[in-house]
């Protein structure tokens, strides 16, 4: 039996085979887990988006019916959101927080491995529907009442038993950060000397935690209204269909902070490091972060504006939304400060994280003219909504997980990746993803709606273009897994430090890191 | 090196930012780049209020995006650049805080009389009500007494590439809903099966069909014309093929037009006392058939498995006729099986249920007249 | 707040985690199969790997925790943990009563003709009044008699408040050191948490046969049966969970300044508690 103490004796390095993955107990391999599950995941729902980028290619119906085009961009959606966004950020977190409070390892180790073990299996429920009789979830990532009950194919049950299950998954996951963070930091850490990265998750951890099982009530009453005669969403029994709406959206908004919030976390660790320069406002950065959460669960109705709501409610959510924009303001601005009068280098991290606080900034713009409702009016449910939601999360948290990947591989692998490979992936993809959103939002403010395998003439033109982007940008992520794949075969040699600017306690261990780091807590000034 | 790509597709990024601007000015652009503008005020003041957002956040972007440039350019450790030691202010911090707060003020005034103004449908001249179906409109006008469905009409080979795509490809229907300018017309928007959302962007709004309840909105046109919008609500399979055309007329069109309606219900009347043939029964069915069933059914009858039954060989369709009927008229509760006894005439009916009895691979021999349905209901 | 990280309890690599994602996969895909004719051994099957999973998982943490190989630390580690699951559980029962709220505050009173409303019930739904308890404008279901609060559910309630008090007795008599004191106030609160659920299930049978009152009464069935269901689901759990810690206590596990598993069941026992006293109020007494 081990324990920290006696562990010398015991494991060294990591066991072996299959079943070391399995099994294991280990933050860095449940990281890597992660990460990886996430890339595939990555790759499979970017491939449905090139599906629909191949039906949008131009008008007319070529390459899909339109059952199976909404079945597309509901997997899309559901993929990228469940399957790759948020599991890399778990990944992330497994991997570096307890390396950056000098943690010996998550306070859960076992649960750990039950958090991402149930993943591949709800992922397997998931994507089993597209083979079921009648197919699989066509009503959109946000699985709008009635839509999704009476008028749902039969797969569906499944698709909530999924849900169910991703669910599980993300509150044992928030549950271990919050114990890793709160009880596991070494001596002298304290908390608001924590890396801004490690702030940022605890604090959607807590987000997390609130809304998970929102979603799974939600999905409960799905079920039960489709096959137990409950009347929630049904207004002859009472109910009311927009009532799905409240309830989902209660865990939506704050769902698209949970996957935008480590992405700041990233970006507030890669700047100071390539600016040579201390993060600027540091514990700003903290208050914003927390604003931010909080005020996520209070906006959520923006997505409601067309739905009928009393004046008085649109007004409210109206000024509670564009609110947002302070706090992230104050991110945004204090990005900039800290590259001020830096001493920059642009190595591959670094250009990501540039090009995320670019992009980033203007999807976030784009939302707020959407918080502003009369003329979200026109922008709901058109490309404008597709082309905001992408730059924030496409341009905006998958940047920032793929910076981080550059950033911190050397420290997983020991290797450093090819630079010039990486530049090249950086700016293959930050060209081709502005070709691929920037039209959108054109089409949509000349009115097309999202969610349609085919569209009039006057949106031809734009749309074409977008596809191309599209599939120049998906080409550019399967050269990443390239990169990837060579990194860990070999590559120069990194150091423990590996960036001349970086500071914080992961970058005081060797590369590759240890199995088990800080077995004995390191003393923090 | 990179630096100068840096700087280069920074300002391209740019460029497309101001083109956006930019646009506004080319005429010709802006219908395909920029927000419609309308041919109402309510349209017209939420279009200057997308304007007045939008180029605030262009200046703020400007602001930023210039600051952040510079110091790229500038604070390069290649460029020789000493880092500086400096990492919090406080008194700065509270100027970027509150500028963003006042800014967001300014913004929510004109949002605020907007809002009140869009939502206003007190004091309407008339009303309409919308109702949203699987995959088709139905406009009931409340004091005329005047109601019909409205289906997209482009043919299937238009949509499947093996004819040229019209000038209205997707946006073109049977009935559009017509209505008088210069009176202020309400809408009363609802659905009968899920969430559908009326759209024409000419109005400047969009209202969303939910079944159980009524939203409304409401518009005041000045000038006639067709404006064309489309369901903005993912209802299912053919959510992107049910459009919306709106033709606003004068008055006096606008008169001849409810005239002309009532005479038609009048005809339809008529027929429905008359017995019919065999064949103009299915010739009629068929046309019926293709814009109310196929959508679901299949132009073939073949149904989609697991979501739409197959109307060739079903049990229902080659069996006893008062089956037939009766899901036909009444539907099925809890599916997609819409009563169809509430959208279409006696006639109609009568010609569907034959068509579908004695084709699209069935044949069961008989047939059912107009006057049957009429003592069905 | 931060301990000293030597010592540390580090768990071996384990299987239990991978039973447990088979067990939950197969329970819920079969029971989602069943839902569409499958047949329900699927599901058994699944039920019976979890439950052996987590005899097997909890068995080893016990022993592990008898051997003294957790540390204060670690013990810190399980009571945030076991916190924040419970505030997971509250969110979950606040998803349930927020759409209690807003039938009752808003779509109810909105078929009635309220708020921005009027033509909703002009056109749809002209003959329905809006008042509560309802089962909706297309009286869903059929006639219904709605549940009193003064009969079942108020002794129900005494029943829970008491098990409350029974348990914190129990906890008393453990941080004593008294180890029969521990066992009868244990004994009380499982007897009293098994007799709610008989009163319970009971009060539901009545319903079903003499009131007419179903899942399927509209809304006001929906959410009584869906509350009062999933807080009856949770007694049974936490019942179950005393047994348990009953049944280890008997054993002799637990020491006066040891027993963090007795205060984390007795923790969710007493949000099980709260949330009945939620129930009493807005589903029984607020009619
Ligand atoms: C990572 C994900 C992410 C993030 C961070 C955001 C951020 C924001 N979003 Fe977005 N949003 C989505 C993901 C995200 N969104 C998704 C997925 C949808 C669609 C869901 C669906 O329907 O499928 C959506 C939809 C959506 C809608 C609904 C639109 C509709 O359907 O009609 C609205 C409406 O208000 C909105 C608003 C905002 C706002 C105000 C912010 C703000 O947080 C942005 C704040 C940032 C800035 C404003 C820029 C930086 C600020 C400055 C540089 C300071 C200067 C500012 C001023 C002076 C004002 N979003
Ligand atoms: C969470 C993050 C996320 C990410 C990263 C993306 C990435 C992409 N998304 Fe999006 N998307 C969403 C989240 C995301 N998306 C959501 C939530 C919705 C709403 C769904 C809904 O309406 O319900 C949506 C909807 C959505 C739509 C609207 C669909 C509709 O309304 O009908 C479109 C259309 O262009 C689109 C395109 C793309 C493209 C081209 C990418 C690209 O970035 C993808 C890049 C591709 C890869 C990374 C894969 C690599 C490629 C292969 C493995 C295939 C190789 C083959 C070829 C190159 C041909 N997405
Ligand atoms: C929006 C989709 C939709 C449309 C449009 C539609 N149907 Fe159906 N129809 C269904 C569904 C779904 C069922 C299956 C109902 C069930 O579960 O029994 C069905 C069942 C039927 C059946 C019984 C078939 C069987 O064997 O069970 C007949 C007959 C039928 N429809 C006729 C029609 C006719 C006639 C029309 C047009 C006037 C029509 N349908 C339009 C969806 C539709
Ligand atoms: Cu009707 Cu979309
Ligand atoms: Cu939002």
């Amino acid at each position: 039996m081990s324990t920290a103490t006696t562990h010398d004796e015991h494991h060294h390095g990591a066991p072996s085979g299959l079943m070391r993955w399995v099994k294991t107990t280990n933050h860095k391999d449940i990281g890597t887990l992660y990460l990886w599950f996430a890339f595939i995941m990555l790759l499979v729902g970017g491939a449905m988006a090139m599906v629909i980028r191949a039906e949008l290619f131009q008008p007319g119906m070529q390459v899909v019916d339109p059952q199976f085009f909404n079945t597309m961009t509901t997997m899309h959606g559901l993929i990228m959101v469940f399957g790759a966004i948020m599991p890399a950020m778990v990944g992330f977190a497994n991997w570096q927080i307890p390396m950056m409070i000098g943690a010996p390892d998550m306070a859960l180790p076992r649960m750990n491995n039950w958090s991402f073990w149930i993943l591949p299996f709800a992922g397997t429920m998931l994507v089993s529907t597209l083979f079921m009789e009648g197919g699989g979830p066509a009503f959109g990532w946000t699985f709008y009442a009635p839509l999704s009950t009476t008028f749902a194919p039969a797969s569906t049950d499944f698709f909530i038993f999924a849900v169910h299950m991703l669910g599980f998954s993300s509150i044992m996951g928030a549950i271990n950060i919050i114990a890793t963070v709160l009880n596991m930091r070494a001596p002298g850490m304290t908390l608001m000397k924590m890396p801004l990265f490690v702030w940022t998750w605890f604090i959607t951890a807590f987000l997390l935690i609130a809304v998970m099982p929102v979603l799974a009530g939600v999905v409960t009453m799905m079920l039960t209204d489709r096959n137990f005669g409950t009347s929630f969403f049904d207004a002859a029994g009472g109910g009311d269909p927009v009532l799905f709406q409240h309830v989902f959206w209660f865990f939506g908004h704050p769902e698209v902070y949970i996957m935008i919030l480590p992405s700041f976390g990233i970006v507030s660790e890669i700047i100071p490091t390539f600016a040579r320069k201390k993060l600027f406002g540091y514990s700003s950065m903290v208050y914003a972060t927390a604003s931010i959460a909080f005020l996520s669960f209070i906006v959520y109705a923006h997505h409601m504006f067309t739905t009928g709501m009393p004046v008085a409610g649109e007004l409210y959510f109206m000024y509670a939304t564009i609110m947002i924009a302070v706090p992230t303001a104050v991110k945004v601005f204090n990005w900039t400060a800290t590259m001020w009068r830096g001493s920059m280098t642009f190595e591959t991290p670094m250009l990501w994280a540039v090009g995320f606080v670019f992009l980033f900034t203007i999807g976030g713009f784009t939302g707020l003219m959407m918080g502003v409702a009369p003329t979200d009016m026109q922008y709901h449910d058109t490309y404008f909504i597709v082309a905001h939601f992408h730059y924030v999360l496409a341009a905006g948290a998958l940047f920032a997980i793929l910076g981080g990947v550059y950033y911190w591989i050397p420290k997983w692998t020991g290797n450093m990746y090819n630079e010039r490979l990486g530049k090249i992936h950086f700016w293959w993809s930050a060209i081709s993803i502005n070709v691929l959103f920037f039209p959108q939002h054109f089409i949509g403010l000349a009115g097309m709606p999202r969610r349609i395998p085919d569209y009039s003439l006057q949106f031809a033109d734009w749309n074409m273009i977008s596809s191309l982007g599209g599939f120049a940008f998906g080409l550019a992520q399967i050269f990443f897994l390239f990169i990837v794949i060579k990194t860990i075969k070999g590559g120069e040699k990194a150091s423990g430090q590996v960036w001349e600017g970086a500071e914080g306690l992961e970058w005081t261990v060797a590369s590759p890191a240890p199995y088990h780091t800080f077995a004995t807590a390191p003393e923090v000034k | 090196m990179f630096a100068n790509t840096l700087r280069r597709a920074l300002c391209s990024l740019w460029g497309a930012l101001v083109l956006l601007g930019a646009g506004n000015a080319f005429a010709g652009y802006s219908d395909t780049i920029n927000l419609v503008k309308g041919v109402t005020d309510i349209s017209h003041k939420v279009y200057d209020l997308h304007m007045l957002v939008f180029w605030i956040c262009v200046v703020v972007c400007v602001g930023v995006f210039a600051v952040l440039i510079y110091s790229i350019i500038y604070h390069r450790k290649s460029k020789g650049a000493k880092p500086a030691t400096f990492h919090e202010s406080t008194t700065v911090e509270i100027i970027w805080t509150t500028i963003p707060f006042l800014v967001l003020v300014v913004m929510a005034v004109p949002a605020t009389t907007t809002l009140l103004a869009l939502e206003d449908t007190r004091d309407a001249d008339m009303s309409i009500q919308v109702t949203g179906y699987q995959w088709k409109w139905k406009y009931d006008y409340l004091d005329e007494d005047i109601s019909f469905f409205s289906v997209l009409t482009t043919p299937r080979e238009q949509i499947e590439g093996s004819e040229p795509k019209s000038e209205n490809y997707l946006v073109e229907v049977d009935n559009p809903i017509v209505v008088p300018i210069n009176k202020k017309i309400r809408f009363l928007i609802t659905s009968n099966d899920v969430i559908h959302s009326w759209w024409v962007p000419a109005l400047g709004w969009k209202q969303d069909a939910v079944p159980g309840f009524i939203n409304d909105g409401w518009t005041e046109l000045s000038e006639p014309g067709t404006y064309r919008g489309k369901c903005a609500e993912l209802c299912g399979k053919d959510h992107g093929f049910m459009p919306i055309v709106l033709i606003a007329k004068t008055e006096e069109d606008y008169a001849a037009w409810v005239a002309e309606q009532k005479g038609a219900a009048e005809a339809d009347a008529a027929a429905a006392t008359q017995t019919w043939s065999m064949d103009d029964l299915i010739a009629r069915g068929e046309s019926v058939y293709n814009t109310n069933c196929a959508a679901c059914h299949q132009a073939n009858g073949a149904g989609i498995p697991g979501v739409f039954p197959a109307i060739t060989g079903s049990a229902i369709a080659t069996g006893d006729m008062a089956g037939h009927v009766d899901i036909v008229m009444n539907g099925k509760a809890g599916t997609a099986m819409q009563a169809f006894g509430a959208q279409l005439n006696d006639v109609d009916l009568a010609a569907v249920i034959t068509f579908q009895r004695n084709a699209l691979g069935n044949s069961a021999g008989d047939m059912v007249q107009p006057s049957d349905i009429a003592a069905a209901r | 707040m931060s301990a000293s990280n030597g010592g540390y309890y580090l768990p071996e690599p384990s299987h239990w985690p991978i039973v447990g994602s088979v067990g939950l996969f197969l329970l819920l895909g079969g029971f989602a199969n069943f839902l569409h004719g499958g047949s329900w051994m699927v599901m058994a099957a699944g039920g019976a790997v979890l439950i052996y999973m987590l005899f097997g998982w909890f068995g080893t943490v016990i022993s592990e925790s008898q051997s003294g190989k957790y540390n204060a630390q670690v013990d810190m580690s399980f009571r945030w943990a076991m916190g924040w699951f419970i505030f997971s559980e509250v969110m979950f029962f606040a998803a349930f009563f927020g759409a209690l709220f807003y039938a009752r505050m808003w779509s109810v009173p909105w078929l009635g003709g309220a708020s921005n409303n009027v033509m909703t019930s002009e056109l749809l739904w002209p003959a329905f009044e809006a008042m509560w308890p309802t089962n909706g404008p297309g009286n869903v279901g059929g006639d219904y008699q709605y549940m009193g609060a003064w009969g079942i559910p108020a002794i129900n309630t005494l029943i829970l408040l008491t098990s409350g008090v029974t348990v914190t007795w129990a906890h008393w008599g453990l941080k004593k050191g008294d180890r029969t004191h521990l066992i009868m106030g244990l004994l009380a609160t499982v007897a009293l948490g098994f007799l709610f659920l008989g009163l319970q299930a009971y009060e539901y049978i009545h319903a079903y046969q003499e009131l007419n009152l179903t899942l399927g009464s509209g809304i006001y069935g929906t959410t009584f049966y869906m509350l009062t269901g999933f807080h009856g689901l949770h007694v049974t759990l936490g019942a179950t969970m005393l047994t348990i810690i009953l049944l280890r206590s008997m054993k002799g596990h637990f020491t006066s300044d040891n027993h963090f598993a007795f205060e984390a069941v007795a923790w969710y026992w007493h949000f099980v508690d709260v949330v009945w006293l939620g129930l009493f109020v807005f589903v029984y007494w607020l009619v």
